[in-house]
C-alpha cells in the first residue's frame, strides 16, 4: 500500500511537472506580444508608416522606407520562390520518377536547414560580388532562398494527398497529363499550396541575417533595386543595438508591427487550410 | 496503386493527336523538371561557392585554423576555435533547458491534455516557432540582459561562485543569455515533433501498460517516450541545428568578446555572430575569406546534425505509421 501511494504521488507530481512545462513554454509567447504592445504601441502612429527615419536626437520620425522595402524584398523574394516552389512540387508529385525526385527532395531539405547567414553569404557571392553593389536583388534572392523549401515541399505534400482516382477519372476521359495535373489535381489541393506559400512568405519576411550583406539598410527610399534598401527586420536591429532612446522607442514599434504582420500572416495561413479540409469533407 | 492507364491501340488517324497530347506532357514534364532540378544545382553552387571564396583562408592556415584561437584582423592571424566554442556552449546550454521543457510540454500535450485543448496549445507554440529571430534579440536585450545583469547573475555568483562556471563580473550579456534566449526559440521545435512522435505510438501500447496496473506516468515514461524516441531525440537534433546556426537574437546579446572563457557569465561570440558583425566591415581577401570559412564550417555542422535528425524523424514516424 505504502508503495502505491508513492506511485501515485509520483505520478500526481510528474502530470504537474508536465503541465507546468506546457503552461510556462505557451505563456512565452504572450509575454513576447504583451512586451512589444506596452513598450511599442505609443510609438505605432501615422508618421511611423509615413516618415522615413530621423537621426538619433530628433524625437519622432517613422520607417516609411523599411516597409516598403521589406515589401520589395518579399515581393522578389515570391517571384522567384513562387514559381520555383510550385513547379518543383508538381514535378516531385506528379512527373518523377524514383531518383531524381528523391535527390531533389533530400537538397530542398539541405536547403531548409541552412543557416540564414550562410544563405546570405551564398547571395552576397553571386550577386553582391559580381554586380560590386548591395542591392535589393541580392536581398529579394537570399529571401526567396529560404522560401523555395517551404513552397516546394508544401506543394507536394498536398498534391501527394490528392486521391489518385480524380486523376485516373480525369485521364480515363481522354484529358493529357497536363490537363489532368492543372485541371483537376492542382485545384483539389489548392488550399494547402496556399497555406505552404503564406507560411513560406511569413517566414522570410522576418528574416535580418541574410539581408545584413546583400541589402544592406539605407536611412533614405531607396530609388531603384540596385541599390542598398532599408528593410523592417534590419532596421530593428540597428535601432535595437544602438545607444539612442528614441531610437530604441522606433525598434519596438517596427517590432511589434513585424510581429502582427508575420502572426496575422500564421493565423491566416491556418485558416485557408482549415476552411479547405472542411470543405473536402463536406 | 499507380496512375497507370490502359487505353486502346490508337488507329492511325489518331496517333497524331496522341503524339501531339504526348509532346505537351513532355513540355510539362521537361519544365517542372527544370524548376525542380534548379532547387538541386543552387543547392550545390551554394557548396561550391563557400569552397571558393573561402579560399584564401585554407591556403593560408589549413586545419589549423579549426584550433587557432587568435582572431586578429591587423595582422591577419585567424584561427576558429573561440567561435566554435562559443556557438557549442551556447547551443548545449539551450538544449539544458528546452529539452526537459519541451519534451514535458510534448507529453502533457500528447497523453493528458483534452484534444481541444492539446491543438490550441500546440498551435501557439507553433506561433511562437513564427516570431522573427530579430523580435527575440530585441526582447533579450531590452527584458532578459537587464534581469540577468541586476538579479541573476549576481545570485548565480553568491551561491555557485565558487565554481568556475560562475564567476567574473556580471554583464548580462554573455554566453547564458544567448543560451538563454536560444532556449526559448528552439523549444517550439521539440515541441511540436516530439508531440507528433508520441501521438504516432500505437494506443494498445499504453493499453498494455495501463492493464498491468502502471500508473498513467508510469506508461507515459516506461512505455510511450522509448516507443518515440527515435523522434524525440531527431527533434533534439533538429532544435540544435536550428540553434548553431541562429544569429540575430545571439549576435544582440552575445557580448562580442573573441576570447575563450569558461565563465557563463562572460561575454563570448558564437561563428553566426561574427560573420554578422564583421562580413561588411572586413577588409583584405584573407579576412573576408575566413570569414566565408566560418560560414562553411557552420553549414557542415548544421547538415550533419540535419542529416541525422531527418533520419531519426523518418525512422519512426515510419515505424509507428507500419504498426497502424
Amino acid at each position: 500500500m505504502n508503495h502505491l501511494q508513492r506511485r501515485n504521488i509520483l505520478n500526481d507530481i510528474m502530470l504537474t511537472v508536465t503541465g507546468v512545462c506546457t503552461f510556462l513554454t505557451v505563456s512565452v509567447l504572450f509575454l513576447i506580444l504583451g512586451f512589444l504592445v506596452y513598450n511599442g504601441w505609443r510609438s505605432v502612429d501615422w508618421s511611423f508608416f509615413t516618415r522615413l527615419p530621423l537621426s538619433p536626437g530628433e524625437a519622432g520620425g517613422g520607417m516609411a522606407n523599411a516597409i516598403v522595402g521589406s515589401a520589395v524584398l518579399i515581393l522578389i523574394a515570391a517571384l522567384i520562390g513562387i514559381p520555383v516552389g510550385f513547379m518543383g512540387g508538381v514535378y516531385l508529385s506528379e512527373f518523377g520518377g524514383r531518383t531524381v525526385p528523391m535527390i531533389v527532395r533530400y537538397t530542398a531539405d539541405l536547403l531548409n536547414g541552412v543557416p540564414s547567414i550562410v544563405i546570405g553569404i551564398f547571395a552576397w557571392t553571386v550577386i553582391v560580388v559580381p554586380t560590386h553593389h548591395f542591392s535589393a536583388w541580392a536581398g529579394g534572392f537570399a529571401l526567396s532562398l529560404m522560401m523555395i523549401p517551404i513552397g516546394l515541399r508544401a506543394t507536394e505534400q498536398f498534391l501527394r494527398a490528392v486521391p489518385n482516382s480524380l486523376r485516373e477519372a480525369s485521364l480515363a476521359l481522354g484529358a493529357s497529363k497536363t490537363r489532368t495535373v492543372m485541371s483537376v489535381v492542382v485545384p483539389a489541393a489548392k488550399q494547402g499550396i496556399l497555406t505552404g506559400m503564406i507560411l513560406g512568405i511569413a517566414r522570410v519576411a522576418g528574416e535580418t541575417a541574410p539581408l545584413l550583406f546583400t541589402s544592406l539598410n539605407n536611412q533614405y527610399w531607396a530609388n531603384t533595386l540596385s541599390e542598398p534598401t532599408a528593410s523592417l527586420p534590419v532596421m530593428i536591429y540597428t535601432h535595437a543595438i544602438s545607444p539612442y532612446d528614441d531610437w530604441h522607442r522606433q525598434a519596438w514599434a517596427a517590432g511589434l508591427v513585424l510581429l502582427v504582420l508575420v502572426l496575422i500572416a500564421n493565423v491566416a495561413s491556418r485558416w485557408v487550410l482549415s476552411r479547405g479540409v472542411s470543405a473536402q469533407r463536406g | 496503386m499507380g496512375t497507370a492507364v490502359v487505353s486502346a491501340p490508337p488507329r492511325s488517324s489518331e496517333r497524331k493527336a496522341t503524339e501531339l497530347w504526348r509532346s505537351g506532357d513532355q513540355i510539362t514534364h521537361l519544365v517542372t523538371l527544370i524548376f525542380a532540378g534548379s532547387v538541386f544545382v543552387v543547392t550545390v553552387l551554394l557548396v561550391y561557392e563557400l569552397w571558393i571564396h573561402s579560399g584564401p583562408s585554407r591556403a593560408k592556415f589549413g586545419f589549423h585554423f579549426l584550433t587557432g584561437t587568435t582572431w586578429d584582423p591587423v595582422s591577419a592571424q585567424f584561427g576558429a576555435l573561440p567561435f566554435v566554442y562559443g556557438t557549442v556552449l551556447t547551443s548545449f546550454l539551450a538544449l539544458l533547458i528546452s529539452v526537459p521543457l519541451g519534451v514535458g510540454a510534448a507529453i502533457f500535450l500528447s497523453e493528458l491534455a483534452p484534444p481541444r485543448l492539446s491543438n490550441a496549445c500546440t498551435f501557439l507554440v507553433e506561433l511562437l516557432a513564427a516570431v522573427p529571430s530579430v523580435i527575440f534579440g530585441l526582447l533579450a536585450i531590452f527584458t532578459l540582459v537587464p534581469i540577468l545583469r541586476q538579479y541573476v547573475e549576481p545570485f548565480l555568483k553568491d551561491t555557485l561562485g565558487f565554481l568556475p562556471w560562475f564567476q567574473g563580473p556580471a554583464y548580462g550579456v554573455g554566453y547564458l543569455a544567448a543560451g538563454l534566449i536560444l532556449a526559448i526559440m528552439t523549444f517550439p521545435f521539440i515541441i511540436s515533433i516530439s508531440r507528433e512522435a508520441l501521438l504516432a505510438v500505437p494506443r494498445e501500447q499504453r493499453e498494455a501498460a495501463l492493464a498491468l496496473g502502471a500508473t498513467k506516468w508510469e506508461s507515459t515514461w516506461q512505455v510511450v517516450v522509448p516507443f518515440a524516441r527515435l523522434g524525440i531525440i531527431g527533434s533534439i537534433f533538429l532544435a540544435l541545428a536550428r540553434a548553431l546556426g541562429e544569429t540575430m537574437a545571439v549576435t544582440m546579446v552575445i557580448g562580442n568578446d573573441t576570447g575563450i572563457h569558461s565563465s557563463l557569465l562572460a561575454p563570448g561570440y558564437t561563428i553566426a555572430a561574427i560573420i554578422a558583425n564583421e562580413f561588411t566591415e572586413a577588409t583584405g581577401d584573407v579576412y573576408l575569406s575566413a570569414l566565408v570559412e566560418l560560414g562553411l564550417v557552420l553549414f557542415g555542422l548544421t547538415m550533419v546534425l540535419n542529416g541525422a535528425a531527418q533520419l531519426l524523424i523518418i525512422a519512426t514516424t515510419g515505424k509507428g505509421s507500419k504498426q497502424d
